[in-house]
């Protein structure tokens, strides 16, 4: 493979996790527990929307073709996104989406800080940015987390049970194909491998300081770097996609 | 001092376009008024993110995208800075979202039509919010101070709501004849409601008088309404729009649009609850704040251990 | 603590804009805790790049005069601008004070 080839890739897969968790966020606009978080959710969905966009522009350039950053986004079809798993499943409650949150944040956050070592520089550029917004992320996120497994009865079972349900799609975070072992080899990106033990030591740090427990493993799932997605990513991209579809071709 | 001799005092500040305080004495019609207004306005704001929420999902590029959610998140800021001015009325919020959802508390009835095509955001931005401008900037000069302050502040930050209403309209009647129709029928079906905006005539205001009085508005309905049909016509003709009034016609002597009257029957209508989506709004909104009360209830409960054993938490 | 329909406690923010500059009032926010109030605080009021460091004060620690109280507090000082430097007659020529 082409080193060239496997960064745009990269770059698709990394800009797929910022539109499709951003875009799950823009879900609960006129939705939040309370207006300030109404606020606060859908900034940090904005915040996802921008460092899409950044990644899908950048892309553009590396493919050399006539494409845009918006084909990028609405043209593309299921088998096409390659972001992960756990960031296309539905928000359920309140305490779903923040432990969803929490756990792409903790990635997220880690994921910047080696990509900051990048000898690519519009991804270690990328990525010194990002990594302001994603901190901004991981904290909002894990105070919640603390909050929910340290307030009522029922925000503790909430919280354990998005825990319970979603830790069986935080494999897929960390999982590597050609496109990753390329890259490796030209100093662009660096082995998952080597921040899975971080990231699961920051997780740990916050449960322990909720009170959750660590869930059993079962029915573990991945594929979303290689395009194999669960049902949920469709629904989305119907949804997302449906105007330029409909309308091909035209300006907005 | 007598009652008498406080409101003649009240009045001379009004009259000497003093601002008044929340801890200032003020007369009981006053008070009330303004807390009727501000919790409205409030509430209208909050109610407001729901249709534009709709689109939000299907905006066509990432950086519609953006911009709909950066407004729709301002409408929420918004909301916010008024229910703070109408808090310093001595009531609180939680009360207000009582009194809405209970029907005692109103809301701006153009929220009540249906947001059925893109076409209908860039209506509401350009026509909806530029309606919402022009009241809003009197109400920037109005007496109370709080709400005067969260009105210069909102007016503001609006600068680029209406902009991006009309962008949109404009690109769309720019495009593809699917695009044009689109952005026909949603004015065709935006106008008249955003000219509802304004309130009923002067002369069937009863509210007015007091309001004027005490410089809560400082301009009437119908000037108000006037000046966004001379703006709004001239913006729709610039990039081929029609104005849906076969009586529209300008004129020279007094340099104004003239329109046909509106519906108020529709108004009255809307207003009493049988709007298009009276029901839904409402119900969307008493909804996600029941789904939201676990969430308070959490945190709250979080914070009181906090303060009664810190050690009990890491 | 009575846990009910509540919209948390309310917080008064204040945003210094630049370095240096005070910190002025900008609004209100309600939240649970301290840490929720300055994310909230952030989220409401610096979205315009805005601040660049925010106090939040619970609303029921600000004490405040009233409009009763503006005679006796303010106007006293009104009649005392020997306070200020142009009170002062200097000789003419005199430079630097």
């Amino acid at each position: 493979m082409k080193t060239k080839d496997a960064l745009y890739n990269f770059c698709l897969r990394l800009a797929d996790n910022n539109l499709v968790l951003g875009q799950r966020m823009a879900e609960w606009c006129s939705r939040g527990p309370i207006l300030e978080e109404d606020l606060a959710l859908t900034n940090i969905s904005l915040d996802l929307f921008g460092q899409a966009e950044t990644l899908y522009e950048y892309a553009v350039l590396l493919k050399e073709a006539n494409i845009t950053a918006d084909d990028l986004a609405f043209l593309r079809n299921e088998r096409q996104f390659y972001n992960s798993l756990i960031v296309e499943q539905p928000n359920g409650d309140f305490a779903f989406t923040i432990v969803r949150q929490f756990l792409y944040s903790t990635f997220a956050r880690l994921m910047c800080e080696a990509l900051m070592n990048s000898n690519d520089e519009s991804l270690s550029g990328y990525a010194t940015k990002a990594l302001k917004e994603v901190k901004y992320h991981f904290r909002h996120s894990s105070e919640w987390i603390i909050r929910f497994g340290n307030g009522t009865e029922e925000s503790k079972n909430r919280a354990q049970f998005a825990l319970n349900e979603l830790w069986r799609f935080t494999d897929d975070l960390f999982v590597m194909n050609d496109i990753d072992h390329e890259l490796i080899s030209v100093g662009i990106s660096f082995s998952l491998d080597d921040i899975f033990g971080q990231w699961n030591f920051a997780v740990q740090e916050v449960l322990r300081e909720a009170n959750l427990f660590t869930p059993e493993r079962f029915n573990v799932i991945k594929g979303g770097s290689n395009g194999i997605h669960t049902e949920h990513l469709g629904h989305m991209l119907s949804e997302m996609q449906y105007l330029q579809r409909v309308h091909p071709g035209a300006k907005w | 001092m007598t009652e008498d001799q406080k409101l003649i005092k009240f009045q001379q500040r009004i009259d000497a376009d003093e601002k008044i305080e929340p801890k200032d004495w003020m007369p009981e019609g006053y008070h009330k008024t303004l807390f009727r207004q501000i919790s409205q306005h409030a509430h209208s704001e909050i109610i407001g993110m729901q249709p534009e929420a709709n689109w939000v999902l299907r905006a066509p590029s990432l950086r519609a995208k953006k911009i709909l959610l950066a407004k729709i998140q301002d409408e929420a800021g918004h909301g916010l800075y008024l229910y703070s001015a109408a808090e310093t009325l001595g009531l609180d919020r939680s009360e207000m979202i009582d009194m809405l959802h209970k029907g005692k508390a109103k809301y701006s009835s153009i929220f009540n039509y249906p947001v059925l095509t893109w076409a209908d955001i860039g209506a509401v931005g350009w026509l909806v919010d530029g309606a919402a401008i022009v009241n809003q900037t009197m109400l920037a000069k109005c007496s109370y101070g709080p709400y005067a302050r969260a009105m210069l502040r909102i007016c503001k930050e609006e600068g680029f709501h209406q902009r991006q209403g009309y962008e949109i309209m404009a690109k769309m009647m720019n495009g593809t004849e699917a695009q044009k129709e689109m952005a026909q029928d949603a004015m065709n079906r935006w106008w008249e409601p955003s000219l509802m905006m304004f309130g009923p005539h002067d002369t069937d205001s009863p509210n007015s008088k007091d309001s004027m009085q005490w410089k809560i508005k400082v301009e009437s309905n119908d000037r108000l309404r006037q000046r966004f049909i001379d703006r709004t016509v001239e913006q729709a003709h610039h990039i081929g729009l029609k104005v849906p009034d076969a009586n529209l016609k300008y004129n020279k002597e007094t340099l104004h649009w003239e329109t046909s009257d509106i519906n108020w029957e529709e108004f009255k209508n809307v207003v009493n609850g049988n709007g298009p989506c009276n029901h839904q709004r409402l119900s969307h909104h008493i909804k996600c704040h029941n789904e939201g009360q676990w969430v308070r209830e959490a945190a709250l409960a979080f914070e009181a251990k906090q303060m009664s054993n810190p050690a009990t938490i890491k | 603590m009575e846990i009910n329909n509540n919209q948390f406690p309310q917080w008064e923010v204040f945003i210094q804009t630049k370095s240096g500059s005070p910190f002025e009032h900008a609004g209100s926010v309600h939240a649970a805790d301290k840490k929720m109030a300055l994310q909230n605080a952030r989220d409401t009021y610096t979205r315009r790049n805005e601040g660049r460091s925010l106090w939040v004060v619970p609303t029921d620690c600000i004490v405040a005069t009233t409009r009763d109280e503006e005679e006796e507090f303010f106007d006293p000082s009104l009649d005392k601008t020997y306070r200020k430097p142009n009170f002062y007659k200097m000789p003419k020529g005199t430079n630097n004070l």
